[in-house]
């Protein structure tokens, strides 16, 4: 926790080997997704091999950052970091390309989220880093791209 | 060579107090627990060659016992792991591995004696994938699949809160559980939201408390002199899934219950309509609906009206979660310890809220977030 952050600092991923290609991508605002090279599978988490054949033939590809709400909370008990924020979604969002992610609902009144809401990736500022959150698409907001 | 009844539970009791023992480490609970299973065996810890535990290391059980092992099991996949340790202990000892196998449990979950704080591995995928989002632990990423469930299967908010109340009513049969006044839907729906559609009466107790159990071969276990009959272990299945609920496969099933289930059901060879009692783990209330469906007992999305119409309820045709559960009883962390003590009284026929001729009493634990599962089917000797 640095000393020049003046509030209660949020958690962000302490990245491993198999992992950091993946995170250091997010924090150049740049969603991918683990691809087998064998079987063509795509999944999440990020890992060295493929858990659908065992290869190790596995590269990160782009990922369009669109998905869809599969299920969600709303949290109402924040642990540090998160106080004053409550209620807000904790979601499982099915990425376009298949696999599965976790990640807030951002923009939109937590009472307004339902499963299956269209939803599409963005970069919130952590620190030094970017964490993955999701807004509602056509919430008011312009297609960035 | 089938193991179906080929080895028996001849000693289960629990800590002498649960709920709030501030005066008991977690290693103390292990050992109150399995001094009274011990005792209800009619054995010394000189006449155990197998120590099983998760938590502690069964080193320290086993020491500080006095016992020389000749098998060890520390399997922790969480609140699960005691029904594996039971499935092991059956392979052991027909093996020949081992005679006779102390099981033990011990958490000091609400006093926090002797435990150390819990946090995940900063490696861990939980860690890595889960704690940015700001959930505030299982409460929050337990139940993130039963809005899903709603959205497919219809199931309303009054079904989910029926969960707890009918548990409260096996409850109240029961002095030693935590929670025994009367709950309504109305009361479950009025206490605190956790992380919605999740009240804090969905939830689990927090306690301290510890539970044991003595298994042997059948064969021992007709020669000893014991206070209660033996219950027989028919059938045991295991599995495990992802540790983070984004890696499941299912938001509205657990692939983990449905096999271990299925394995425990075939080596039985008992059908569902030969099952007396049931205990499926309910650290949250959505729990035992997925059990009920993973387990076969009914189709997808009828667990939730199976509940509310009564059928696990006092009278019920499929009497669940007996002693109060998780969300009554006690919880101490690791739960599935005390859904086997269940278990076992029934067949025995010593349940405070004895339920009338229980030959077999089929028990689920899960671990994490449907991270695993074990199961197991205990019968009587009628059932052999
Ligand atoms: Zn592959």
């Amino acid at each position: 926790m640095s000393q020049s952050s003046p509030e209660p600092a949020m958690p962000v991923s302490r990245p491993t080997p198999d992992t950091a290609e993946w995170f250091e991508r997010i924090d150049r605002e740049e969603l991918t997704v683990p691809r087998c090279g064998t079987c063509g599978h795509h999944f999440l988490y990020p890992r060295m091999c493929c858990p659908r054949c065992g290869s190790r033939e596995v590269a990160l590809v782009p990922a369009s950052g669109r998905g869809t709400i599969a299920s969600f909370v709303l949290n109402n008990r924040p642990p540090p970091g998160f106080e004053g924020q409550t209620p807000y979604a904790i979601a499982l969002v099915d990425l376009e390309e298949g696999p599965r992610m976790m990640a807030q609902v951002r923009g939109v009144d937590p009472a307004e989220v339902t499963v299956d809401l269209p939803v599409r990736a963005v970069f919130e500022p952590r620190g030094e880093r970017r964490v993955v959150q999701f807004e509602v698409v056509g919430n008011g907001q312009e297609e960035s791209s | 060579m089938s193991l179906r009844g080929a080895v028996a539970i001849v000693g289960a009791a629990e800590s002498t107090e649960l709920g709030k023992v501030p005066h008991m480490s977690a290693l103390q609970l292990h050992v109150d627990a399995a001094l009274n299973a011990l005792a209800d065996a009619g054995i010394s810890p000189s006449e155990v060659d197998g120590v099983a535990c998760a938590g502690e290391s069964p080193v320290d059980v086993a020491d500080y016992l006095g016992i020389v092992p000749e098998y060890l099991d520390g399997t922790n996949v969480g609140g699960s792991s005691y029904m594996l340790h039971v499935r092991h202990a059956m392979a052991a000892i027909s093996a020949g591995l081992c005679e006779t196998v102390l099981v033990t449990h011990g958490e000091s979950g609400r006093s926090r004696v002797g435990m150390t704080t819990w946090r995940p591995a900063p490696q861990s995928a939980m860690a890595q994938l889960e704690m940015p989002y700001g959930p505030i632990g299982a409460p929050a990423l337990f139940p993130i699949g039963v809005r899903r469930y709603m959205a497919e299967y219809g199931m309303t908010a009054e079904q989910l809160a029926m969960v707890p109340v009918v548990q409260r009513q096996w409850a109240a049969m029961n002095p030693r559980a935590k929670l025994r006044d009367p709950i309504t839907v109305a009361d479950v729906l009025a206490s605190p939201v956790i992380a919605d559609p999740v009240h804090l009466l969905h939830c689990c107790l927090v306690t301290d408390g510890g539970g044991a159990l003595v298994l042997t071969s059948a064969e021992r276990a007709r020669s000893m002199d014991l206070a209660a009959p033996p219950v027989y272990v028919l059938g045991a299945g295991e599995s495990s899934e992802s540790s983070v609920v984004q890696g499941l496969e299912s938001l509205t099933s657990s692939r983990a219950i449905r096999l271990g289930g299925e394995r425990a059901f075939a080596q039985a060879g008992v059908g569902h309509g030969e099952v007396d009692h049931l205990m499926i783990y309910d650290a949250f209330a959505h729990v035992p609906l997925y059990g009920l469906e993973d387990l076969g007992f009914v189709g997808r999305g009828e667990a939730p009206a199976f509940v509310a119409d009564g059928n696990t309820a006092p009278g019920g045709r499929l009497p669940l979660n007996t002693n109060g559960g998780g969300l009554a009883y006690t919880h101490t962390g690791m739960y599935g310890m005390f859904a086997i003590q269940e278990s076992v009284r029934q067949v025995r026929g010593q349940a405070p809220a004895q339920v009338d001729g229980v030959d077999v009493s089929v028990c689920t634990g899960v671990g994490g977030m449907f991270m695993s599962s074990g199961t197991l089917v205990l019968g009587s000797e009628a059932t052999l």
